[in-house]
């Protein structure tokens, strides 16, 4: 269905072609996972499906790309519409029309299908996604995984024979997630649709793949297989296959079932383990930065006989970072958050998680002080937040957005760490100590646009992190990360915890929560519904549970990590293969 | 059949339904409901008439807006509106008028002006009965623009789209994602100063928009090239083959046709062509409107679910210009009313017919389809 012939593509002032030497073809009817470290050239791949590369991005293809015998070479991404449907990876820079309905029904539109087919398919679609009660709703009402289901549902009624997704499931919720991967095989199995896919997350996604297309480096000759055999190279795996090599399973299991029918053995080996407690929240206590020396007013201020304020009474130090009662947020009609009772304390790091537009963000926003408490009330290190200049609120808590690209304004790495310094009242030069740690080898000169998604990540929450805030918020940060990357950001937010950072994380990886948190808050509806121990919480959900203790349940294994620690110490000699 | 139960089956028939998609009015009903209530505010400056007319126009927005995002520009029309007003009675201040009046009401310092300027009057005289035919005029103005803003706020502007011809509606297409651009970069900037308070700056300020002010414009820049990407993936301007002698004579019936169209133009407005004026004017206009017929034909695009013009939509339309024609009629008959005096001043007095037609207006608060109450927005957040 889908041929590369010796395809190379280079962009304008980059040194090496982002791609080379690809040659590969896709069966029709298969679901094919592209996977690989960032920045590998995924996206560039399934660009070259569509004829948006380089119609579209520039650059320059060498060889040929055909889809379905037609040459993209020729053909533009219009003439390709009826055959290829494509979805980004931000839904929201997909939509042309205001409501649900309209969208679903622009791509056969401007295909000209007749009328009669067209509300056909549009009910069809609303069924199959599940979209029926949202068919009259304007599109930026919808949270965010409603619109990647719209974004889906779009290109799916002209009956394309090739869907092209990037990174489809990336801001869903795990249960979001699940309906779109449901919808994408029943239309490989049903209607024989090809399916060509990139996707970071693998552990939701490598189970229905027929094949992986692996990208190892950039540049490097693409491996093409049965997932099984790829993921056994791959550099990015999820923890089901990384338990699989770890136990020395053969084939290895991509998915949670195949692995449980495999583990009995590895059950009886653990049974008489006990699970690792998570060790106890460090007992340090970060000291914010003290304040700066008031500033002098200004010339405007002097003629209106501004006197700088007294220096506020340092308020006592608390036991708690966080300390929310009864909290209840309104956004004009729609109640965000109700009744939230919640307390953080130095060192210890919280999941919050829930479905999309369960009220996770309102909450991070509302302890920033970006949003204020319409009943309650919020401490956060006995300051009211909405109430705090934010020149005093950045040394209590810092705010990794979910887009970390919000947070940089300069031009250079350099004058974004200048600017932190200073606006921290930070001695200088702290932020760039700070980027050197937690982003090796980058120099200063770079243009933040040109870091890769998890080095902005990390720049980021070096700019945060230079005010030294007791309390660090992350909200959804591992989306778009590959597994290298979160790797290391784990181990700097452990480090940060282990020296008293208290952390709340936003998200929905559950990987992420099973790695990284003492406690699990699960938001529904604005409600606080469950808060406890991340094994507790996490172990007895079937939506929030990471795969290793879906695979060795009733037991409460949560990582591979501390599966290998417990093998190893029961086997001095090293892991049994 | 009985008359009870005949009655019975009538009253839930009359009751408007809740809207849907499939009896969604088209939006050409409230252009047209609106167009008409403006053109009756054209013929008027008696403000009791006017007062009226807003006050119609506003009951029928409030009882059948939608919460949808466009929904909310009401309240930006009347704010128009009044400010129209306030310029208008500035402008007449210290301009002066033409408007002969014996109740001064007080002199401005008057700045004398050159020979030349005659004429022109800046400052002098402000009279009670200049201040009165300003404020007609301006409230005149304003009850138009609050008109055209419940037009905007009562129809999606998008779906007007869907009533233009083929050959043009791509055009329209992009006009819309280019008027959507305005309200996402709102946003950014809205997303951007959060940022910003994150970081410990204030939100205010000539620096802080100066420093928000090139990543907003960089975000514009690359949400409108992934639009357009997504519009070309998705078969935006695919076109038919159509023979050549097709699209020749396209070209020509267009272009000829527009000619027509502006001699005919001239023709009227020239003191002595108006005899072949008309008819140049009506053949030009008529070929046309044949060329975008044909080239209509270059596009593939077919039309999902365009909206039905069913009896309400009818009774709709009708409303708005049955207030119109007896406006019109009534200017004819008893012109007075409508133009209340200014010189001498005389109180308005609400003339009682064409009062009860403007009530005719309120007609689609009873007919249109009731939007369905926001209960499911909870995602909003």
């Amino acid at each position: 269905m889908i041929r590369f012939e010796q395809v190379s593509v280079r962009y304008e002032g980059v040194g090496r072609p982002t791609l080379s030497g690809i040659d590969l073809t896709v069966p029709e009817g298969e679901l094919v996972l592209v996977v690989g470290p960032s920045g590998v050239g995924k996206s560039t791949l399934l660009g070259a499906v569509s004829g948006l590369v380089p119609h579209f991005t520039g650059g320059t293809l060498t060889g040929r790309v055909t889809v379905g015998g037609r040459d993209t070479r020729t053909h533009k991404p219009r003439e390709l519409a009826d055959l290829v449907g494509t979805v980004g990876q931000d839904p929201l820079a997909h939509f042309v029309t205001d409501t649900v309905e309209d969208e679903l029904a622009y791509g056969m539109e401007s295909l000209g299908l007749a009328p009669d087919v067209m509300r056909r398919r549009v009910e069809e679609t609303l069924d199959l996604l599940g979209l029926a009660e949202l068919r009259d709703r304007p599109i930026a009402t919808l949270s965010g995984g409603q619109r990647q289901r719209v974004a889906i549902g779009s290109v799916l009624t002209p009956h394309p024979k090739v869907l092209v997704l990037d990174e489809p499931t990336s801001a869903l919720d795990p249960a979001a997630a699940e309906d779109v991967l449901a919808v994408l095989q029943r239309l490989v199995h049903d209607l024989g649709t090809t399916v060509l896919m990139a996707e970071h997350r693998l552990e939701r996604v490598v189970q229905y793949a027929d094949q992986v297309l692996l990208l190892p480096a950039p540049g490097a000759a693409p491996v093409m297989g049965a997932p099984a055999d790829v993921m056994a190279l791959s550099p990015v795996r999820p923890p089901v296959v990384a338990l699989g090599r770890l136990v020395g399973w053969d084939p290895l299991p991509l998915s949670v079932r195949d692995a449980r029918r495999r583990a009995v053995d590895l059950r009886e080996r653990l049974a008489d383990v006990e699970p690792p407690a998570r060790e106890a929240p460090a007992d340090a206590v970060v000291a914010p930065l003290p304040a700066p020396a008031a500033a002098r007013p200004g010339f405007l201020g002097r003629l209106l006989g501004r006197r700088p304020a007294p220096a506020p009474e340092r308020p006592p130090v608390l036991d708690a970072a966080v300390r929310i009662e009864g909290l209840g947020v309104r956004h004009g009609r729609v109640q965000a958050l109700r009744g939230v009772t919640l307390s953080v304390a130095p060192g210890e790091t919280v999941a919050l998680m829930g479905r999309n537009g369960a009220g996770k963000s309102t909450l991070l926003t509302t302890l920033v002080g970006m949003t204020g408490p319409t009943t309650g009330s919020v401490l956060v290190g006995g300051l009211h937040p909405s109430r705090t200049p934010p020149r005093d609120m950045v040394r209590r808590v810092g705010l990794v957005p979910q887009e970390p690209r919000d947070l940089l304004y300069a031009d250079t790495v350099g004058a974004e760490c200048a600017a932190a310094d200073s606006d921290a009242g930070a001695p200088a030069g702290s932020c760039r100590a700070l980027v050197s740690e937690l982003l090796p080898g980058v120099p200063d000169d770079v243009h933040p646009r040109d870091l890769s998604e998890g080095q902005r990540l990390a720049l980021a929450l070096a700019l945060v992190l230079t005010a030294r805030p007791p309390l660090l918020l992350l909200d959804e940060p591992t989306r778009g990360l590959d597994y290298a990357a979160k790797a290391r950001l784990v181990g700097v937010l452990r480090r940060l915890a282990g020296a008293g950072h208290a952390i709340i994380l936003a998200t929905h990886d559950v990987e992420l929560a099973a790695e990284l948190a003492h406690r699990v808050v699960i938001l529904a509806d604005g409600e606080v519904v469950a808060d406890g121990p991340t094994r507790e919480v996490v172990v007895s959900s079937p939506a929030f549970a990471p795969q290793t203790a879906k695979i060795l349940a009733p037991r409460q294994w949560l990582t591979v990590g501390q599966v290998r620690t417990a093998l190893e110490a029961s086997a001095p000699g090293g892991p049994a293969a | 059949m009985t008359r009870s139960t005949g009655a019975a089956r009538l009253r839930p028939a009359l009751r408007a339904p809740e809207a849907t998609r499939g009896n969604a009015l088209p939006a050409g009903a409230w252009w047209l409901w609106a167009l008409g209530l403006a053109t009756a505010a054209s013929r008027t400056t008696n403000p009791l008439l006017l007062g009226l007319l807003v006050g119609v126009a506003g009951y029928v927005v409030a009882a059948r807006r939608t919460d949808a995002p466009w929904a909310r520009s009401y309240g930006a029309f009347i704010r128009i509106g009044l400010f129209v007003i306030a310029v208008r009675l500035v402008f007449s201040v210290f301009l002066g008028s033409p408007v002969p009046g014996t109740h001064p009401l007080f002199t401005l310092p008057e700045v004398p002006l050159p020979d030349w300027a005659q004429g022109v009057r800046i400052g002098g005289r402000v009279t009670a009965e200049q201040l009165v035919f300003a404020l007609y005029d301006g409230a005149k103005l304003a009850t138009l623009l609050i008109c055209v803003g419940a037009a905007n706020s009562l129809a999606n502007p998008a779906r007007l789209l869907k009533s233009l011809p083929g050959a043009l509606y791509e055009v329209g297409v992009a006009v819309v994602v280019a008027m959507t651009f305005a309200p996402n970069m709102v946003a950014d900037v809205a997303r951007l100063r959060t940022a910003r308070r994150l970081r410990g700056r204030p939100t205010g300020g000539i620096g802080a928009v100066l420093q928000i002010g090139l990543p907003v414009l960089e975000g514009a820049l690359e949400r409108s090239v992934a639009v357009a990407a997504s519009m070309d993936a998705r078969g935006y301007g695919r076109t038919a083959q159509v023979p050549p002698a097709v699209r020749r004579t396209t070209h020509v019936l267009t272009l000829g046709g527009l000619l027509g169209v502006c001699a005919g133009t001239y023709g009227l407005l020239a003191a002595q062509g108006a005899v072949h004026g008309l008819p140049l004017l009506l053949v030009g206009l008529a070929a046309a409107m044949a060329g975008l017929g044909l080239g209509g034909r270059r596009s593939v695009r077919t039309r999902y679910r365009p909206d039905r013009w069913g009896v309400r939509a009818w009774l709709v339309a009708a409303s708005g210009v049955a207030v119109a024609a007896a406006m019109i009629w009534a200017g004819a008959t008893d012109p007075d009313a409508l133009r209340p005096g200014v010189v001498p001043l005389t109180a308005p007095v609400l003339p009682l017919w064409p009062a009860a037609a403007v009530l005719v207006g309120l007609l689609p608060a009873a007919v249109a389809p009731v939007p369905s109450s926001p209960s499911d927005s909870k995602e909003l957040a």
